[in-house]
């Protein structure tokens, strides 16, 4: 019997621990100071999956591709919001939002780290990436 | 120190120009700034050229003529022409020059701005997954920063509203039609919580500015406008900044108050001796915060300056009174030129209909762009 699961890949090795149960961003610290993503040559540091919203924007037009390598076209392409979630006595970290509606995203609230595919390759391959998800929201699901 | 005049400036509206060459734009302005100042390129001794799309901008002499001159090229993203300006004043304070120019020009294809990651030290990943827009850190900010305090998104179509009125009744502008409040509320979301008309775009155009030492400016105009001051500085550990992955808890402000208090204290110059000033609106949230970071107004009161139309041209500050980057769009090179352009037409009382009433003699100009960068000038009569 095959399986039905999609063949994965991460976008960036070194960006995040995976494959995991608990998956954790991959951040360093040189002088006491933490930088996402890592730098190399210095000292590895998990960071919390947990954080609160700072700030955040959305993007409603499809990026210029390239850089951009999502799988959709200007007229398929879905909003995404994104921002930054502050991890408590870490530091910001920059990242895409599971929910893309702004009227469901409010400054403070409590988010939590997902790897969530962004594209699929030709050949069927999903593409995964990090993103925060709001934790009402992962309850619910 | 040595004092240095601004005896010239030129313009050549942004817009879009079709086949036309960036460089014969920029030859443009420069003869246009050249013939303000009532002289020629052969008195001009050495020259800074700012671009993003032309690699080697000092190719602009093949038009103006191969004199021989130092020309050297400037790209400081969005604080260029602040760069140019600040450096040619320097070649003066210097002694290197007695004249000299600082000529800005750009040539942008359509839309938002594209390129490899790797080019600002960026990783792959970060393009590949949509990150990789300067305009997400605008809507950010704005977004953060109305939160704490107490923004409404009314005034940021106020601000938008203004820009593109000034537009209206400036003749170079790029936008010359009047958007009303609602209709800016109203359109598509870009970035959120700014839409479409709250942005500037990327366009084609040229600047140009001819300087002087201030003891030789009388011999070009009987009215001169003195740099007061023309400061650059970059971003510390801990602005909040566009392009950034990751970013300390503990905050610093940003480069443009670094850039602003240093201008202040050299010029002996206050914010409330500014009467008319230019200040970067890549969109209407960076005008909004750059009142407070210039230090015009504290934080959140924005809200009811501009509610009172303050910052219109008549209000007590009038900010970009020739509809800045809204209503001109933002060929990099050329942008900080014609604010200062702008200014130095608002202090020689020749903005026809969009002059600043009551004579003003202060004006200030101010750039900020990735990945932190900022340059601010105080100029006066």
């Amino acid at each position: 019997m095959t399986t039905t699961q999609p063949r994965q890949e991460v976008v960036a090795e070194g960006l995040f621990t995976w494959p995991s149960e608990e998956p954790r961003l991959i951040a360093s610290r040189r002088d006491g100071v933490l930088s996402f993503p890592a730098r190399p040559d210095e000292e590895r540091v998990l960071l919390s999956a947990r954080g609160t919203l700072w700030g955040f924007t959305t993007q409603q037009f499809r990026p210029p591709s390239p850089p951009y390598d999502g799988d959709d076209t200007a007229e398929t392409f879905q909003p995404y919001a994104l921002g930054y979630v502050e991890l408590p006595g870490e530091l910001l970290v920059q990242a895409r939002f599971t929910e893309s509606e702004p009227d469901r995203l409010r400054i403070g609230q409590e988010m939590e780290l997902r790897i969530v595919p962004y594209t699929t390759r030709a050949d069927g391959t999903e593409v995964l990436t990090f993103a925060f998800a709001p934790v009402n929201e992962s309850a619910a699901s | 120190m040595t004092d240095v005049a601004i005896v010239g400036v030129g313009l050549h509206p942004f817009g879009r120009y079709g086949d036309k060459l960036c460089l014969q734009m920029g030859a443009e302005a420069a003869q246009s700034a050249l013939a303000d100042a009532g002289t020629e390129w052969s008195r001009v001794q050495t020259a800074y050229v700012g671009s993003y799309e032309v690699s080697n901008p000092d190719a602009v002499v093949g038009w103006l003529g191969p004199t021989g001159i130092p020309v050297r090229g400037v790209f400081n993203g969005c604080a260029t022409g602040g760069t140019s300006l600040q450096m040619a004043a320097q070649a003066i304070r210097h002694g290197e020059a007695d004249v000299a120019m600082a000529i800005g020009f750009d040539k942008h294809p359509r839309g938002a701005f594209a390129a490899d990651p790797a080019v600002v030290g960026l990783p792959a990943w970060y393009g590949r997954t949509g990150m990789f827009l300067t305009t997400h850190f605008f809507g950010t900010k704005i977004n953060r920063y109305m939160y704490d305090h107490g923004i409404s998104t009314t005034s940021l179509a106020r601000i938008a509203a203004k820009n593109l009125a000034n537009g209206s009744i400036t003749p170079h502008a790029w936008r010359q039609k009047p958007v009303s409040v609602e209709e800016i509320l109203a359109s598509e979301v870009v970035n959120y919580p700014l839409t479409r008309y709250m942005f500037c775009g990327p366009d084609e155009g040229a600047a140009a500015l001819v300087l002087c030492r201030g003891d030789l400016a009388r011999e070009f105009t009987s009215t001169p406008v003195y740099v007061r001051a023309a400061e650059l500085r970059t971003r510390r550990l801990g602005a909040f900044e566009v392009q950034s992955p990751s970013l300390p808890l503990e905050s610093v402000p940003s480069p443009t108050v670094d850039a602003s208090k240093a201008a202040y204290e050299l010029a002996g110059i206050g914010p409330e001796d500014v009467q008319v000033a230019q200040l970067q609106d890549t969109d209407a949230g960076s005008e909004l915060i750059h009142m407070a970071e210039n230090g015009f107004c504290a934080d959140g009161e924005q809200e009811k300056w501009i509610a009172d139309g303050a910052t219109e041209i008549g209000g007590r500050l009038a900010v970009n009174t020739d509809g800045g980057l809204i209503a001109n769009g933002e060929p990099i090179g050329a942008s900080g030129l014609r604010q200062v352009y702008e200014i130095v037409q608002q202090l020689q009382g020749r903005a026809g209909e969009r002059q600043v009433p009551g004579n003003p003699r202060v004006g200030y100009t101010h750039l900020y762009g990735a990945p932190g960068a900022s340059a601010v000038s105080i100029l006066s009569r």
